[in-house]
Formats: C-alpha cells, sequence, structure tokens
C-alpha cells in the first residue's frame, strides 16, 4: 500500500501530510526551501550522465534508449512458460523475467515428497537441463536479456543457463542474464533460504567472481530492496538495507582480491514503485546519487561505469489490492509512471489480478501495455529527468538522501549486514512496520480506495489460472526419463567433485556448470551443498 | 479469570511470504492471546509435533503459494491421526472464494482471506473457542 498520512481538520481541509519514510510534506515549496536544506545544483545534481548521477546514469534517459519490459512470468511445466514467452515477446515485450516454483526455488527436485502441491504452481518447475533447454527453446538468448528470480540456488541457475546458451549455440560473451541472487534479502522478507547466511554470502560471491571472467554481459546479482519493502519497511529502509546488502556482496569478493572496478558493474537493482508518487520518485533519484558516492568514497571506485544504480523497478504488489481488482489495473499506471520519472532501465508490474492467482495472458498484456503507453503515446520518453528542478522534487530528493543515510548507520554501527540478520534486528524491524501499515490501514488513517473506502459495488469475478497436476505428472515423468538417460557414473563423479570443491572453498561455478551438462538434477546438487553447508535457521523475532 | 487462548501460527511448507503471519501474529497478542510462531518451511508433521508439546487451542495456517487445498488435506488427516483433531484449525493467505466451501468440507472452520481485518478474524477465534472451554 503505502499511502501517506492525512491529517485533516472540521472543514476537510488538509492540514498535514506525513510520508511513510517520516517525512512532512509542506502546502507550498519555493526557492527558499532549496536554500535552507543546503540544495547545491552543482553538487547534488550535475547533468544527467555524470556523478553522481541524481538525474540518470545516461545522458539523454529514455531518447537514447527506452526501458526493458520484463514481466514476471513462468508456471507448470517449461513448455507452457515457454509458449507466455513467445506471446509476451511478440507482442512487444523486450526481456524475461523467469518465474520457478517454490520446488525449485528451494532446491527440491519434482518428485521430492516435500514438494508435493507445489510443482509448477507459482513458477516453472525445473529439475534439470531438460527444462531450461524446453523453455528457451526458439528465444533468441542474444537478443533478449533474462532475468531469473533465483535465490538460494542461483549459483545452479546460472549454471544451468549457461550450459542452455551453449547447446543453443549463443556464445556466452553474447548472452545476458540476471540471476536475482539476493539471499539477505530472502532472509528478511520472501523466506526462500535454505544456507547459513555465510555460506550463502560465499555463493554469491563465486557468482559474481566467475561472471566477472566467464559471461562478462551477465548481470550475477539483482540487490532487492524490493521485497524487504514489500514486507513492511519504509521506501527509505528499502534503499538503506538494500546498499548494505550490495556492500556485503562487494565485501566478500573484495576479500578475494578483486578490484572493485572489476565487478561491481555487474550489480543491478530491483525497487518497488508502489506509494506516494512524490515519495517513490525522490526515492529513486536520492539512491542513484548515494550510490555513486558509496561506490567512490567507501570503496574507492574509479571508473564511471562502476558508480551507475541500474534497476528493475516495479511490481508493486502490495500496494495492489484485492478488494476490487480492477482498480489495480489504474494503480498500475501510476506505478509505472513513478518508476519512469524515477528513470528505471527495466520495469515489470505486478498484474491486476495477482491478489488472487496467476496473471492470465489477458492481465500481463495489461501491464505490458501499460508501459507502451507511457513511453509511445504520453511523452516519458521526451526529456531526461523531466521533475528535475523543482523546489518540491529537489527538496524531497535531499531529505531522502539524509534519511537513508542515517538508516545506513545503523547497520553499520550494529556491525553489517550479516550480523543485522543472524540477530533479527532488520526481521524485526521490518514485521513492527508492517503490523503498525496494517493497523492504519484498518483504522482508515491510511486510505486505500475501494478497500477501506469507497467499497460499495458489485465485485469483480477473476478468471483463475488453472493448475494442472497432468503438468505435474509430466514433470515427474520427464525427471525420470533424464535419470535413466544420462551417464549415472558421470553424474555421481561430478557431485563428488562439487562436494570436494565447495569443502576446499573454491569457486564452485565450474564445477556446477559440468553437474549441470551432465544432467545432474537442481536437487543433487542442492544435497551436495546442504551437507557442506548445513542449513539456515531463523532468529526468533518474537 | 479468562483462561488465555493459545494458538500456533504457522507457516506450512515451502512458500516464505511471511508478512502476514508476523503481522498476524502481533495483532493475535496484542489481543490477548498467547502466540507461538513456527518460522518457515514447516511439514505437516513438525506443526502438530509443536501443537502438542505447546498445547494449544488452535492452529493458524497461513498459506499464500495457492497450495491450500492439499495442505490443509494433509493436516486435518494427521490430526486425526495423532489425535489432536480438537484442535481448532484456522486458515489465512491468497483464498480464492471457489474454495471456501472445498475448504470447510475438509474441516477448516475459520478461513480468513487476504484483508480481512484483525479484530473480525480475532471475535471470530475467541466466540467459536468459547462453547469448547
Amino acid at each position: 500500500m503505502g499511502v501517506a498520512k492525512y491529517i485533516k481538520n472540521e472543514k476537510d481541509e488538509v492540514q498535514e501530510v506525513i510520508l511513510q519514510s517520516g517525512i512532512h510534506i509542506k502546502p507550498l515549496y519555493t526557492q527558499k526551501d532549496l536554500e535552507e536544506i543546503g540544495f547545491d545544483p552543482d553538487k547534488d545534481l550535475a547533468p544527467p550522465g555524470e556523478y553522481p548521477f541524481t538525474r540518470g546514469i545516461h545522458p539523454l534517459g529514455y531518447r537514447s534508449r527506452e526501458w526493458t519490459t520484463r514481466q514476471y512470468t513462468g508456471f507448470g511445466a517449461p513448455k507452457e512458460t515457454n509458449e507466455r514467452f513467445k506471446l509476451m515477446i511478440s507482442h512487444g515485450q523486450t526481456g524475461l523475467n523467469v518465474a520457478f516454483d517454490l520446488p525449485t526455488q528451494m532446491g527440491l527436485d519434482s518428485d521430492d515428497p516435500l514438494a508435493e502441491g507445489e510443482v509448477g504452481r507459482v513458477g516453472m518447475a525445473v529439475d534439470s537441463l531438460r527444462d531450461f533447454e524446453v523453455a528457451f527453446q526458439g528465444i533468441p538468448l542474444d537478443r533478449i536479456g533474462t532475468g531469473l528470480t533465483i535465490n538460494a540456488v542461483a549459483s545452479i541457475m546460472l549454471a544451468m543457463f549457461q550450459a542452455t546458451a551453449e547447446k543453443y549455440g549463443f556464445k556466452k560473451d553474447r548472452v545476458s542474464t540476471t540471476p536475482q541472487n539476493d539471499i539477505l534479502k530472502e532472509m528478511i522478507g520472501r523466506g526462500a533460504w535454505i544456507f547459513p547466511v555465510k555460506p550463502a554470502v560465499r555463493l554469491i560471491g563465486d557468482t559474481i567472481e566467475y561472471s566477472m571472467k566467464e559471461l562478462p554481459r551477465t548481470n550475477p546479482v539483482s540487490v532487492c530492496g524490493y521485497h524487504i519493502r514489500e514486507s513492511g519497511c519504509s521506501p527509505v529502509q528499502e534503499i538503506a538495507y538494500a546498499f548494505q546488502i550490495a556492500n556485503t556482496y562487494i565485501e566478500e569478493v573484495l576479500k578475494r582480491g578483486h578490484q572493485i572496478d572489476d565487478f561491481v558493474r555487474g550489480f543491478t537493482f530491483n525497487l518497488n514503485v508502489f506509494g506516494n508518487l512524490w515519495e517513490q520518485v525522490a526515492k529513486f533519484r536520492a539512491a542513484r546519487k548515494l550510490w555513486a558516492i558509496n561506490l567512490k568514497e567507501r570503496y574507492g571506485a574509479k571508473e564511471s561505469r562502476s558508480l551507475l544504480l541500474r534497476g528493475i523497478f516495479g511490481g508493486g504488489g502490495y500496494g495492489m489490492t484485492k478488494a476490487q481488482p480492477e482498480n489495480n489495473i489504474i494503480r498500475g499506471a501510476y506505478y509505472a509512471l513513478a518508476a519512469a520519472l524515477g528513470g528505471a532501465q527495466t520495469t515489470a508490474l505486478c498484474s491486476f489480478d495477482e491478489a488472487y492467482t496467476i496473471p492470465t495472458p489477458r492481465a500481463a498484456l495489461l501491464s505490458l501495455r501499460t508501459f507502451q503507453i507511457l513511453m509511445e503515446e504520453i511523452g516519458l520518453r521526451d526529456t531526461v529527468d523531466p521533475l528535475a528542478g523543482s523546489y518540491f522534487i529537489e527538496t524531497l530528493t535531499k531529505q531522502m538522501e539524509q534519511k537513508i543515510i542515517e538508516e545506513m548507520k545503523k547497520i553499520d554501527e550494529m556491525g553489517g549486514m550479516i550480523k543485522a540478520v543472524e540477530t533479527g534486528y532488520v526481521q524485526k524491524e521490518v514485521a513492527r512496520q508492517a503490523y503498525e501499515f496494517d493497523k492504519g490501514v484498518q483504522k482508515r488513517e491510511l486510505i486505500k480506495v475501494g478497500m477501506n473506502k469507497y467499497t460499495e459495488g458489485e465485485e469483480m469475478e477473476v478468471e483463475l489460472h488453472e493448475y494442472r497436476q497432468e503438468s505435474v505428472e509430466e514433470q515427474i515423468q520427464r525427471l525420470r526419463e533424464v535419470k535413466r538417460e544420462r551417464d549415472n557414473r558421470k553424474v555421481v563423479q561430478l557431485l563428488k567433485d562439487l562436494e570436494k570443491a565447495a569443502r576446499d572453498e573454491k569457486n564452485v561455478m565450474p564445477y556446477l556448470l559440468e553437474c549441470c551438462k551432465a544432467y545432474a538434477t537442481v536437487g543433487e546438487m542442492t544435497k551436495v551443498f546442504k551437507e557442506v553447508y548445513g542449513e539456515f535457521k531463523e532468529p526468533s523475532i518474537f | 479469570m479468562e483462561k488465555r487462548i493459545r494458538i500456533l501460527v504457522a507457516k506450512p511448507g515451502l512458500d516464505g511470504h511471511d508478512r502476514g503471519a508476523k503481522v498476524v501474529a502481533q495483532a493475535l497478542r496484542d489481543a490477548g492471546m498467547e502466540v507461538i510462531y513456527t518460522g518457515l518451511h514447516q511439514t505437516i508433521d513438525q506443526i502438530t509435533n509443536t501443537a502438542i508439546q505447546e498445547d494449544v487451542d488452535v492452529i493458524g495456517l497461513s498459506i499464500m503459494s495457492g497450495a491450500h487445498l492439499p495442505i490443509c488435506e494433509k493436516l486435518t488427516k494427521e490430526m486425526k491421526k495423532k489425535k489432536i483433531d480438537d484442535i481448532m484449525v484456522v486458515v489465512g493467505g491468497v483464498i480464492p472464494k471457489r474454495d471456501i466451501p472445498k475448504l470447510q468440507k475438509i474441516g477448516i472452520e475459520g478461513i480468513f482471506p487476504g484483508g480481512t481485518p484483525f479484530d473480525e478474524s480475532i471475535r471470530w477465534i475467541k466466540e467459536h473457542l468459547r462453547p469448547q472451554s
């Protein structure tokens, strides 16, 4: 949701506007506000494409390059997912974003008893390379960038992706993929973790180190403020936590002796768009600037391209409501506007029916059309950072910046993000805010149209995505076939090699690649890691 | 004095979206109940064992993945087997309307789809527990 608090007097005049980040908005902004907050156009802004990049990472913004559209897609068996990919591409979608089912996210094969009832439900089931071959059949992997929404087993999926590209004849320096690969945010907000914090972070280090040398067009990590915000934190904390998570991964790679400028350009961010429009836009502008400063001052990055905050700004799931779902189409349009005004490189939207179901093709296309209308009809490509120089937006950007710095400091004082997650500090803070927020909505201090105000009217029936039991059986059948046809002796040996590499703390990526090519399963590879690393235990926060 | 209601808030299965579970846990506690939260990725066996150990009056499941029917079926079966089917079961999460009669048939009494006000589910639990205690 993420709306501001409005305090009105008896004449219905708005007396106070308090953003979720705690900033009070004034009724009028003038030059004086900029002076008071110490706004310096040279230091705070600079032209787009120049340090500190507040106004954008490209000199010409969307004039030179439109954003990439990348709806989150995946369900059932890989063949169904492949068909939906092709449908979206034929309608002008320019990137892919693969949704995996929960067993895959948790490193379980489709025939594992723990996977029962979940195979292919919230995403595509992947057991072995055979599934990726089907899912990406006929997709031009050298032209279409692919997001892989996978975290705990991202290293495995990255290897799987490379093996698939190789199989289809794409050169590894031509294919581009963005595995989400952000395990700390899973421990804070999304819950698809497997291994304990330290080895999990080490695996991320492996993927970054490996991509640097082997997969130059891959963005090995997409740091997600997104899900932490979905879980309840404020927009300020969303950025502060995301940056501190990113810093943790950076330090993991630095301690292996690499130079910051050699790898940090592969970092991207996944940030949320719901909430107060101005707060979102200011958030993105402040974030871009602070990321550049963080890289330059904390880590001594020298190359300009190391300093760029590139990201997918989108989603907006918690802003959407189950009540009066058509309203989400309108919300989505405004959220996409916030992303465009914030200078997103890539975007995606939760579809209007997602509180009910996996998006139907109609709902997914409506999201895509929303982006196309913004860029091709109403003028979001016209000029770069159109809100710059506004008394209000520049003041708010500075205020957000100050608050993000304060929030980052709290994590630093705690000894960094690994500590903050292991002790449960962040989880507790996020849960507390989520509760406060939901109470605010239920008491109608925060207004959600159609949910706690203007609730009358007919309820709309939402068409539900059908979960096909047959595709589960097909999936398990294919897994059995793969196990029958592959060279099992070779697989056993490769898994042993993988285990040794993990124990010796070598970079596991080359070993995973060999396992994938030999059709070892996700479950088999994960099992090796579980034996070596153990499993994460959630800190108790209640 | 009235005995405090003991409720186990549980996240069964593989889904890790626990915002709802954690928010509801806080609301139940503020309503005077004793709340035990299982944490994520719990099997039905683990949940029922915790329910026995903690001697709870209610098991509250939070399910967002769409797998509520198979999970609830498994749970009620296991509860019968362990002879704890006198414990009330309530479910919250992403529950489509059309599945409500199916859940009732499985034996789930309280069903609270996402967006149900805290007061409403708390009142429901208190009212429906009273006749037994």
